[in-house]
């Protein structure tokens, strides 16, 4: 077979879960009416918290009597922490002080990109190291211990178990996130918010509480998908620029697939195959140009998407009604 | 009946005195200034004082400096101004990155591929007509489905970014020099052809035409009938269509003005101060200008102010982390800091707060 399958899904799936932690955090986001553009620097912000969290504990304990608990706990904790503040800040700027969310966001983006580059590149300085890069290659074992039975079932064990513990986390969170959205009368009340916050707001539900919390549990769950890219995806190497655009990548998913968390699953899977499907498809006549157009597919899928659904108008393919938009009850 | 009520008390202020936004506005700059210097101290242990001369010899110290901080300043001014017209009409675009690059790729095609077939200020004129086409085309495509089925703006113009950047990259590898660099390098070395030429020094001329743009832009949001249809579509699209504006026309107009300005800057970028083609040659500059643009309230002399400000900020802390072996991305937490104390003080010229009397004179 001229395309090695089982090679490619499990690097396409390794791709598509930072995505999938991305895009799961934005949608819960943008169900709250809060379309928060700061999302790949939360992602900047929620890898190096993580970096900065493992890096300390690998300092200060021997690599042998490193334990697998604290090892996974430190950083996730940390990780989760920087992404929580960053939520904070986005939400006290547009909810709290109504500014502008496009404006916000990339402000975001700016700040949380600066952060991760000039943390990674102070704990770079701080290691004394040649490379540009930190590598907290013991902390990455305990990330990427894959399942039991990874290498011992043949190719259903290489496609389903070789990944570690986090993908599994960022599926569970994708299911729950969508149950959540669909099932449950909270998840009614949060769509409500997206909606039509005024409306919410006289139907007596907490406009003010559901914003802030679905923003800062998002950004978490999208702080995460930094994480993974580093400590799983990268082996624990953080080196400056690496996690690149897919942060807006992550946003792209979310309107591909119409603001479903386990539709999601699936496409981050399809986004990561397309992101890295340059290397697996043939270059004709040894152009290697044309991979760049490749990676185009991903972003010109995404636009189809957009567009097909605004022109079919069908209600529940709609983006949140009142998405962008700052409330204040006074002013109608 | 003991209701729990907020302890503030948030109203929306009447127009606010020039003056006193002037102060408060001012007054929030010094102390997001004061904050940054204390984030410089703990970061670097840095005596503060130290920390601010750093930053403004980094950013004037010498007269190159200048040039160079007053060209920065010009680009980001351009692409601000060429941004507002469509954020003015609430259009949230946040294309201008790929509408700036896809100017520079037009630009960069014509140097290649005419370079040694046209003269020089023929290849100019070529160069220019195809980078505003090309900014043209990034700009029209989200206007025309935002005004024809609404498509949302803000996620068309982003795809656009990439979409744009992928085509660079692409024509990047198809010209690359030498073959395998994965660079293009500067564009007609030796022979200048497609080179705008230069006035007085090598800082002049983008400044130049930045500082008529600035003038034109004034006048076209202030003074013309096209500013004032955007004025009104921006406040409210029923008021526009019901007082006989066009208001799809207007959009794609207006989306096709602010693309082809933007790519407009990109030829000035390839043609003018880089001569090349990356695919970080706009550098996020396309998302600063947006944020320059609306925090100047779309006014023009404002966005020198700003862009001012934040071109210093830029130069300035990428001359502290050099001087102390940091790296370059220091700037941009500074930026980012400034930003987010812009952003608060809007709310507090916006909006009036006073802490809430005892509630018992209320009821």
């Amino acid at each position: 077979m001229f395309f090695d399958f089982i090679s490619f899904f499990p690097r396409a799936v390794m791709q598509g879960i930072p995505l999938l932690f991305g895009s799961t955090g934005e949608i819960l986001t943008e169900k709250s009416g809060n379309l928060n553009l700061g999302i790949p620097g939360i992602m900047y912000v929620g890898g190096i918290s993580g970096v900065i969290g493992s890096f300390f504990y690998e300092q200060a304990v021997p690599a042998a009597e490193m334990n697998g608990f604290l090892a996974i706990m430190i950083p996730i904790l940390s990780s989760l922490l920087g992404s929580l503040l960053m939520g904070l800040l986005y939400c006290f700027l547009t909810v709290t002080l109504r500014a502008n969310q496009n404006v916000t966001g990339l402000a975001m983006t700016t700040f949380g990109v600066g952060v991760g580059n000039f943390f990674g590149g102070s704990l770079i300085k701080l290691t004394n190291s040649e490379v540009p890069s930190i590598a907290l290659s013991n902390t990455s074992i305990f990330f990427k211990t894959s399942m039991p039975g990874a290498h011992s079932t043949g190719w259903f064990g290489e496609l389903f178990l070789s990944y570690g513990f986090l993908a599994y986390v960022a599926v569970i969170f994708a299911l729950g996130a969508s149950y959540f959205l669909n099932r449950t009368r909270a998840g009614l009340h949060l769509r409500a918010v997206g909606e039509s916050a005024s409306t919410a707001d006289a139907a007596g539900i907490n406009v003010t509480k559901h914003k802030y919390l679905a923003t800062c549990i998002g950004s978490m769950i999208a702080g995460l998908g930094g994480l993974y890219y580093v400590m799983d995806y990268a082996n624990g190497v953080w080196s400056n620029n690496a996690f690149g655009d897919r942060g807006w990548l992550a946003i792209a998913l979310v309107i591909f697939t119409i603001w479903r968390p386990n539709v999601s699953i699936l496409a981050s899977i399809l986004f990561g195959g397309l992101y890295i499907i340059n290397i697996y498809l043939p270059t004709p006549g040894g152009q290697m140009a044309i991979k760049e157009l490749y990676k185009m597919l991903p972003y010109l899928i995404t636009l189809v998407v957009l567009i097909v659904v605004s022109l079919r108008k069908k209600r529940e393919d709609q983006p949140p009604a009142s998405l962008g938009l700052s409330y204040f009850r006074e002013e109608r | 009946m003991l209701k729990k009520q907020s302890l503030f008390q948030i109203s929306k202020r009447d127009a606010l005195p020039l003056p006193k936004a002037l102060a408060i506005r001012g007054g929030i700059l010094l102390l997001a200034l004061i904050f940054c210097g204390l984030i410089t101290t703990i970061l670097t242990g840095q005596n503060p004082i130290n920390v601010y001369g750093t930053i403004l010899s980094g950013a004037f110290g010498t007269s190159r400096r200048i040039g160079v901080t007053a060209r920065n300043v010009a680009v980001l001014l351009g692409l601000s101004l060429a941004v507002t017209p469509a954020f003015k009409m609430r259009f949230w675009n946040i294309g201008a990155e790929g509408q700036t690059l896809i100017g520079c790729l037009a630009t960069t095609a014509c140097m290649i591929l005419l370079g040694n077939k046209l003269s020089t200020p023929l290849l100019i004129l070529v160069s220019l007509a195809a980078s505003l086409v090309a900014g043209a085309i990034w700009g029209f495509l989200p206007a025309f489905f935002k005004a024809k089925w609404n498509t949302n703006e803000t996620l068309f113009t982003l795809m656009m970014n990439y979409i744009a950047m992928q085509l660079a990259s692409y024509f990047i590898i198809i010209w690359e020099v030498p073959k395998g660099a994965g660079k293009i390098g500067v564009i007609n070395q030796s022979s200048q052809a497609g080179w705008l030429p230069v006035v007085g020094n090598e800082y002049l001329l983008p400044i130049l035409i930045v500082a008529l743009m600035t003038g034109f832009m004034y006048i076209y949001l202030q003074y013309s009938k096209h500013g004032y249809e955007i004025a009104v579509v921006g406040e409210s699209q029923r008021t526009a269509s019901y007082a006989g504006i066009k208001v799809d026309r207007v959009i794609i107009r207006t989306m096709v003005l602010s693309g082809a300005l933007c790519a407009m800057m990109g030829f000035i970028m390839t043609s003018g101060i880089d001569h090349t083609l990356t695919t970080t040659i706009v550098d996020g500059r396309g998302f600063t200008a947006v944020m320059v643009s609306w925090m100047s309230k779309f006014n023009p002399f404002i966005m020198i102010a700003a862009s001012l400000l934040l071109v210093t900020m830029d130069r300035g802390a990428s001359e502290v982390s050099s001087s102390l072996g940091l790296n370059h991305s220091f700037a941009d937490i500074l930026t980012g800091i400034i930003l987010f104390f812009i952003i608060a003080t809007e709310f507090f010229i916006t909006y009036k707060v006073t802490l809430r009397k005892s509630s018992k004179k209320e009821a």
